[in-house]
């Protein structure tokens, strides 16, 4: 459904519920992408965030409930790295071309698609590559190619699943000042993760997630010990660093020092 | 007689230069359909395939339809119901195959036993044979191999971002049902087209073993159409004078041609090259580990 039916928000889900096999994934899921915005949606396996994010992608339909999305909302999806076949023989700039694929197009890029090309790549740092094979890249210059894809069909909301799956400090270091930057920009984000400290405490919005929204807002409103036990089902402390949340383990093993 | 002599010798009669023509145009055509194949992990889809289209041309010879139009309908309709089945994560596409296009051709078999054979040679059909080749056959070949051309240099990127990455691709604007419709057509169509010179249980190979090779060769999408094309186009024409020459079913000897290519260059470029076709039926896992829940390093850009 594309209808518009508030003013500042690109996709507007109530009471949706979606599951597979009669198994609730989703369950009332009430939730508002607003313009601007960069939202992190948190939780374990199995908790529905890929599902939401293919609900939002309107690559699924909703069981139950309604979902509305601003009239000629323009998406892009940052699928995880670890899905990618990386042996697929592209190279970056074949690569970041596939986002221009609609209608009869030949093969090669026209003059005025190679130079966006090269702008995008050039913006995320990596135009030098543009010739290289997907495989020879590092984790976040591949994150950056995948960007620079999403980038090109010039969006107005990019929805990530688990950038930061899979890839070292260094790369989610990168990865998360990119997309700052990108939401700086007016980019509006939407992007799965499980690493509460690593991503999710650096967000300035949350969802947290388990088959229903257990909480939402300000990270000190969602990383809260009573909140993490209900949403990842496991006993969690929240410290404080220089003003951050920092999540720790609250099971205590067997022969352990700490505690 | 010399050795050039008895080279040309077979140029002189009509059914061998349609045959080397048929040939030809069959290999550059399976060479081109194979790269997606490979490409998609569906390697066991022409063999699956032709194996389906035998059912349909038993079928069509048992009620005397045409050949063409029985089988064809009957090899696309397998090919989308596999394309289907293999796309909804409950049934690998192996299995799926395994299941359809068996079924087909233990059919086709019955039916052909049952009722006897009005169309083109069993055996023709099984192995491929240089005699069988009509005027109508030369045609349509061409006429497969012009729309496949057509067909991959219009649908140029929704055929590769669909095989690459249907997922992004159904989001970025691609109908990727419609994409893989329309590649299992073409492939049906080529399967079909070449099924009485190459044979039902050896066209697979034609798809497959050209397209490994220029795998081994390039790392780039473009290049491998254009390698696999023409090492399929050689492999048909080597093949079907081999054929002649050794008097042995022309399906074998283009297959062999195909295998000594692939031996040939496994040889000449080493496990380096071989390496890039490891990843062609599974997705690769990057091996750097994953930090989560660990302490914060103190990134900058905090955004709390």
């Amino acid at each position: 459904m594309t209808t518009s039916v508030h003013a500042d928000a690109l996709i507007e889900l109530r009471d949706v519920g979606f599951g597979y096999d009669r198994r609730p994934v989703l369950d009332g899921v009430s939730l508002r992408i607003e313009a601007g915005t960069f939202t992190g949606i948190v939780g374990p396996s199995g908790s529905g965030k890929t599902s939401l994010l293919r609900l939002l992608l309107d690559t699924a339909k909703p069981q139950r409930g309604e979902i509305t999305r601003r009239k000629g909302l323009s998406m892009a999806y940052v699928p995880q790295l670890e899905t990618v076949n990386w042996d697929f023989p592209v190279t970056v700039a074949e690569c970041v071309l596939m986002s221009r694929p609609q209608g009869l197009r030949w093969p090669w890029a026209s003059a005025a698609e190679r130079r966006e090309v090269h702008v995008t790549l050039d913006r995320l740092g990596i135009a030098d590559l543009a010739g290289r094979h997907i495989r020879e890249l590092s984790g976040g210059q591949q994150q950056r190619m995948f960007l620079a894809r999403a980038l090109v069909r010039q969006p107005e909301l990019m929805l990530l699943d688990e950038p930061t799956s899979g890839v070292d400090v260094k790369t989610r270091h990168e990865v998360l000042h990119l997309l700052g930057d990108l939401n700086d920009d007016g980019l509006t984000i939407v992007l799965t993760t499980h690493d509460l400290n690593g991503i999710a405490a650096h967000l300035p919005h949350l969802v947290a997630l388990r088959t229903r929204i257990i909480a939402q807002g300000e990270p000190s409103t969602v990383i809260r010990p009573d909140v993490l036990e209900a949403t990842f089902g496991a006993d969690m402390e929240v410290l404080s660093h220089a003003g951050m949340p920092i999540v720790v383990d609250g099971y205590a093993y067997p022969g352990s020092v700490a505690r | 007689m010399t050795l050039w002599d008895s080279l040309l010798e077979p140029f002189a009669y009509q059914f061998f230069v349609k045959g080397v023509l048929v040939a030809t145009m069959a290999g550059l055509l399976c060479g081109l359909l194979g790269v997606f194949i490979i490409l998609r992990g569906m390697s066991y889809i022409g063999h699956g395939l032709s194996h389906a289209v035998f059912g349909g041309f038993a079928a069509s010879s048992v009620i005397s339809l045409n050949y063409y139009l029985g089988a064809g309908l009957w090899g696309f309709a397998s090919a989308l119901a596999i394309s289907r089945v293999s796309r909804s994560r409950r049934i690998g596409s192996d299995a799926a195959i395994g299941v359809i296009t068996t079924a087909s051709f233990a059919l086709g078999v019955a039916l052909l036993t049952l009722y006897g054979n009005r169309g083109p040679s069993f055996d023709a059909a099984l192995f491929g044979s240089i005699i069988g080749v009509a005027d109508s056959d030369v045609w349509i070949v061409m006429g497969v191999t012009v729309l496949t051309i057509f067909v991959v240099l219009g649908r140029y990127r929704a055929l590769l971002f669909s095989t690459f990455d249907p997922e992004v691709a159904d989001v970025s604007g691609v109908k990727v049902a419609r994409t893989d419709a329309l590649l299992m057509l073409v492939l049906s169509l080529a399967i079909l087209s070449t099924l009485t010179i190459i044979g039902v249980t050896l066209v697979a190979a034609t798809l497959v073993i050209p397209a490994v090779v220029a795998r081994m060769l390039t790392n780039s999408f473009g290049r491998m159409l254009w390698i696999s094309s023409i090492l399929g186009a050689v492999g048909g024409f080597v093949g079907m004078n081999l054929s002649y020459h050794l008097n042995v079913p022309s399906g074998t000897t283009i297959v062999l041609v195909d295998a000594a290519v692939f031996c040939l260059v496994l040889m000449v470029s080493g496990s380096r090259n071989s390496r890039r076709v490891n990843g062609l039926d599974e997705h690769v896992d990057l091996s750097v580990s994953t930090t989560t829940m660990s302490r914060p390093t103190g990134p900058s850009s905090s955004r709390a």
